[in-house]
C-alpha cells in the first residue's frame, strides 16, 4: 500500500503541493488553464495549514479503519481493497458533509460548486502523487508498506 | 417458497444503515457463515436520507441504493425483501416471517429502525396526508403532488426540513409548521436555527414556529381528501396535502413481544447486545452509548446505526468488540446554508463555558465542559467538523487552547502537534516500509 506521510519539520508552507494537486485534477492539466480559465474550478484536495512556525501539508491518510465510510450517508466512500485507497463515488455523493464528521484530520473537502465531496485519491495511476513530486522541499515522503504493519487506528492519540 | 424452514448462522433484521454495518463486520472476519438479511421494505438496501433526492427529482432508485446492486451476491447474503418477521422465539432461537416461513438463527440482530411519529390530530387518516421515511412514502408523494400544490410540513426537524426541500424543487407551495420555536430545536441553538429559519423564508416557505396543527380538514366536496389544516389559533391554510415529519420512534414490537428489555429503545450493552444472549440490536431501534453524555440513549441518526451495526457484527461473529458511542451529530446543506452541529449543542446550565465567533457566512461555537468539548455548531466552511469531534471523542482538555477552537481558520495545525503529528509522520520503524522516489523528477510547466 503506498502511504504519504510529512515531515512537518522541513515544510516551510510554500503550498506548491496544493498547486499540483489543483492541476493534477484538472481537465486541462494546464497551469493557467486550471487556476484561470476551467469550469469548474478544478480543487485541491491537500491542503496547508499554517500557524506560526508549524505549517502542515494535509490529505487523507487512507485510513485502514475507516470512520468516514462507515459515517457515509450513501454509500459513495468505498475502500480499493488493492491499493487502500478511499474513493468517492460522485454520482452518489450528495456532498451532505457527513463524512467529514468522521474524519480526525479534517481531509475530506467540499467542492461547492459541484455539491460534491473530494479527497486524495493518491493520484490514482501515477506513481509518484503530484504534491510528493513537486515539493521543493522533501517535505512530502512516498512509502510502500504492508498492509498488516499501517496503524489501523485513525483517531488521535489520546490524552 | 412457504412453509420451508431456513437455518443460518446469522439472521438480520433490517436491511439499512445497521443491518449492512453488521453484514460488513460479519463477512470482514467469518467470509463463510451463513446470512439472511430481512426486511419489509421491497428494494434492495438504500440510502434513506436520499429519499428527498427521489422526490425532488426523481432520482432512480438505482442512484440511491446504498450497496452496489451485487452485494448480496459477492457477500453470499440471503436477501428476503418485502417480508415481515412477524413473531420471535428467543429460546428456540427462530423467527417465523409473514408468509408462514421459519428461519432458525445462531444470532440474531435487530436493525429494525423507527416508525414514524404520529400525532393524534383528528383528520390525520384522511387521504392526502404522508410520512415521510422510506422510499414508499416518498412515492406515495410524489404520485399524489401535482404543479404548485400546497403542503402543509408538520415538523421542522431534519426531516422535516428535508421534505420541504424537495417539494419545493417540486414547485410545490411549503408550510412548515413547528410546535417549538425554532426550527431544527434538537441541533441548533437560537442563531443558526434563525440563519435556518430566514434561508427557508427566502425560499418561498412559510414557516409557523410556536404553533400546532389543531386539525387536519376539507373544505370541499371530497370529505375523504385533505384541502386544508386549522391551526390552534384558529387560522385556516389551505394545502392539498400534508406530510406528518415528527421523527420516529424506535420500532420495538418484535422486542417488546418476545420479553427482551425495552426503555425507550431496545436497552443494549457496549457490545450492542441485548438483555438475551445471541440476540443484539443497533440503529434507530436501540438506545445505545453515547460517549458526551456517558449513558444510553436514542441516537437516531444514520453514521450511529452503522457503527452500532458494525459492533454487533463484530461480536456475532465472536470478536469482542465494544462500540465507542455515538453522540448526535449532523452535517445539513439545505437551501445553501451549510451547517455541522455534534453534541451539547444548548448548554443546559452555567456549568458549562460557551465560545462563538461569527465572521460573515462563518459562526463557530463551542460548549466545553471540566476542560472539554461537550458541543459545537460550525456553519459555512465546515470542512474541519471532525477534528472537534474527535477532540469531544478523545475527551482532550482544551484549556490550553480553547480559544483557537472558534477561529475561521481552525485546523489540526491551530491545536497541539502531539495530537496528530505522529499519525502523519511516518510509522517510527524504518525496516517496516520503503520510500518511492521518481527515476527522474517530472517537470510541468505553466502554460504552453
Ligand atoms: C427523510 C430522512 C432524512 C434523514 N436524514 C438524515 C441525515 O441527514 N443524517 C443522518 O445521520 N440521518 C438521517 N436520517 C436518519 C437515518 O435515516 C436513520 O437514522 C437510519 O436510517 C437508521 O438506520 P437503521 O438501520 O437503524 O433503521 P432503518 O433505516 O429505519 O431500517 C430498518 C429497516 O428494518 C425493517 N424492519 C423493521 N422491522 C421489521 C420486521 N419485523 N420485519 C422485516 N423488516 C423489518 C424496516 O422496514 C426498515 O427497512 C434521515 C431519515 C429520514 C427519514
Ligand atoms: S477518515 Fe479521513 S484520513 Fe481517514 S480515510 Fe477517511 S478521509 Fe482519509
Ligand atoms: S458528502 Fe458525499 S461522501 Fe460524504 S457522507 Fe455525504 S454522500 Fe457520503
Amino acid at each position: 500500500m503506498k502511504r504519504v506521510y510529512i515531515k512537518e519539520e522541513v515544510c516551510i508552507g510554500c503550498g506548491l503541493c496544493e498547486v499540483y494537486c489543483q492541476l493534477q485534477h484538472s481537465q486541462s492539466k494546464d497551469l493557467v488553464k486550471a487556476f484561470n480559465r476551467e469550469t469548474p474550478q478544478p480543487l485541491p484536495r491537500v491542503e496547508v495549514e499554517r500557524n506560526g512556525p508549524v505549517s502542515l501539508s494535509l490529505r487523507c491518510q487512507q485510513c485502514l479503519d475507516t470512520p468516514c465510510i462507515y459515517a457515509c450517508l450513501t454509500g459513495a466512500l468505498s475502500r480499493d481493497t488493492s491499493t487502500g485507497i478511499v474513493n468517492i463515488d460522485e454520482e452518489k455523493c450528495i456532498g451532505c458533509g457527513t463524512c467529514a464528521l468522521a474524519c480526525p484530520f479534517g481531509a475530506i473537502k467540499q467542492d461547492y460548486e459541484r455539491g460534491k465531496a473530494i479527497k486524495c485519491d493518491l493520484c490514482q495511476d501515477e506513481e509518484i502523487p503530484a504534491c510528493v513530486a513537486n515539493c521543493p522541499n522533501e517535505a512530502l515522503v512516498l512509502i510502500e508498506i504492508e498492509e498488516e504493519l499501517l496503524n489501523s487506528k485513525p483517531a488521535m492519540i489520546s490524552r | 417458497m412457504v412453509n420451508n424452514k431456513l437455518t443460518v448462522k446469522y439472521l438480520i433484521i433490517g436491511n439499512s444503515a445497521g443491518g449492512i454495518g453488521a453484514v460488513e463486520a460479519i463477512r470482514d472476519i467469518d467470509k463463510t457463515g451463513s446470512i439472511a438479511m430481512i426486511s419489509d421494505e421491497p428494494y434492495p438496501t438504500y440510502s434513506r436520507p436520499l429519499i428527498s433526492e427521489y422526490l425532488a427529482e426523481k432520482r432512480p432508485i438505482d442512484k440511491i441504493s446504498f450497496r452496489p446492486a451485487d452485494f448480496y451476491k459477492v457477500n453470499n447474503i440471503q436477501i428476503i425483501s418485502g417480508n415481515k418477521v412477524e413473531t420471535l422465539d428467543v429460546e428456540k432461537h427462530t423467527a417465523e416471517l409473514a408468509d408462514g416461513r421459519q428461519i432458525a438463527w445462531e444470532k440474531l440482530l435487530l436493525a429494525t429502525g423507527g416508525v414514524p411519529i404520529v400525532p393524534p390530530t383528528p383528520g390525520i387518516s384522511k387521504r392526502g396526508v404522508f410520512n415521510f421515511i422510506t422510499l414508499d412514502d416518498a412515492k406515495l408523494i410524489d404520485q399524489f403532488l401535482n404543479d404548485a400544490d400546497g403542503v402543509v410540513v408538520i415538523g421542522g426537524g431534519l426531516i422535516g426540513v428535508s421534505v420541504t426541500e424537495a417539494l419545493l424543487k417540486r414547485n410545490a407551495r411549503v408550510t412548515v409548521v413547528e410546535m417549538k420555536d425554532s426550527l431544527l430545536n434538537l441541533i441548533l441553538d437560537e442563531e443558526v436555527s434563525t440563519m435556518a429559519k430566514e434561508k427557508l423564508q427566502l425560499a418561498g416557505v412559510e414557516v409557523l414556529t410556536s404553533h400546532t396543527v389543531a386539525e387536519i380538514s376539507n373544505t370541499s366536496m371530497n370529505r375523504d381528501t385533505v384541502s386544508s389544516v386549522i391551526m390552534d389559533d384558529g387560522r385556516i391554510i389551505l394545502c392539498n396535502a400534508v406530510v406528518v415529519a415528527i421523527g420516529v420512534r424506535p420500532r420495538i414490537e418484535l422486542a417488546r413481544n418476545s420479553g427482551i428489555n425495552i426503555n425507550r429503545g431496545i436497552v443494549v450493552n457496549r457490545q450492542m447486545e441485548t438483555s438475551h444472549p445471541c440476540i443484539y440490536a443497533c440503529g434507530d431501534a436501540a438506545e445505545s452509548y453515547d460517549f458526551i453524555n456517558g449513558d444510553y440513549r436514542l441516537s437516531p441518526i444514520w453514521p450511529n446505526a452503522y457503527m452500532g451495526g458494525r459492533i454487533a457484527g463484530f461480536n456475532m461473529a465472536g470478536i469482542h468488540n465494544e462500540y465507542q458511542g455515538g453522540t448526535s451529530m449532523n452535517s445539513l446543506n439545505y437551501f445553501g446554508l451549510r451547517i455541522a452541529s455534534a453534541g451539547t449543542v444548548n448548554p443546559p446550565d452555567n456549568s458549562y463555558e460557551v465560545l462563538k465567533e461569527s465572521k460573515g457566512s462563518n459562526y463557530r461555537k463551542v460548549v466545553i465542559k471540566d476542560g472539554v468539548i461537550v458541543g459545537m455548531i460550525l456553519t459555512g466552511n465546515t470542512e474541519k467538523a471532525g477534528i472537534y469531534i474527535n477532540l469531544m471523542r478523545n475527551k482532550i482538555n482544551v484549556e490550553e487552547f480553547k480559544y483557537v477552537l472558534v477561529t475561521e481558520d481552525f485546523g489540526l495545525a491551530s491545536i497541539p502537534e502531539e495530537l496528530w503529528l505522529p499519525q502523519l509522520s511516518l510509522p517510527s520503524s524504518a525496516e517496516d516500509y520503503s520510500i518511492i522516489t521518481a527515476e527522474e523528477p517530472e517537470e510541468i510547466l505553466a502554460g504552453e
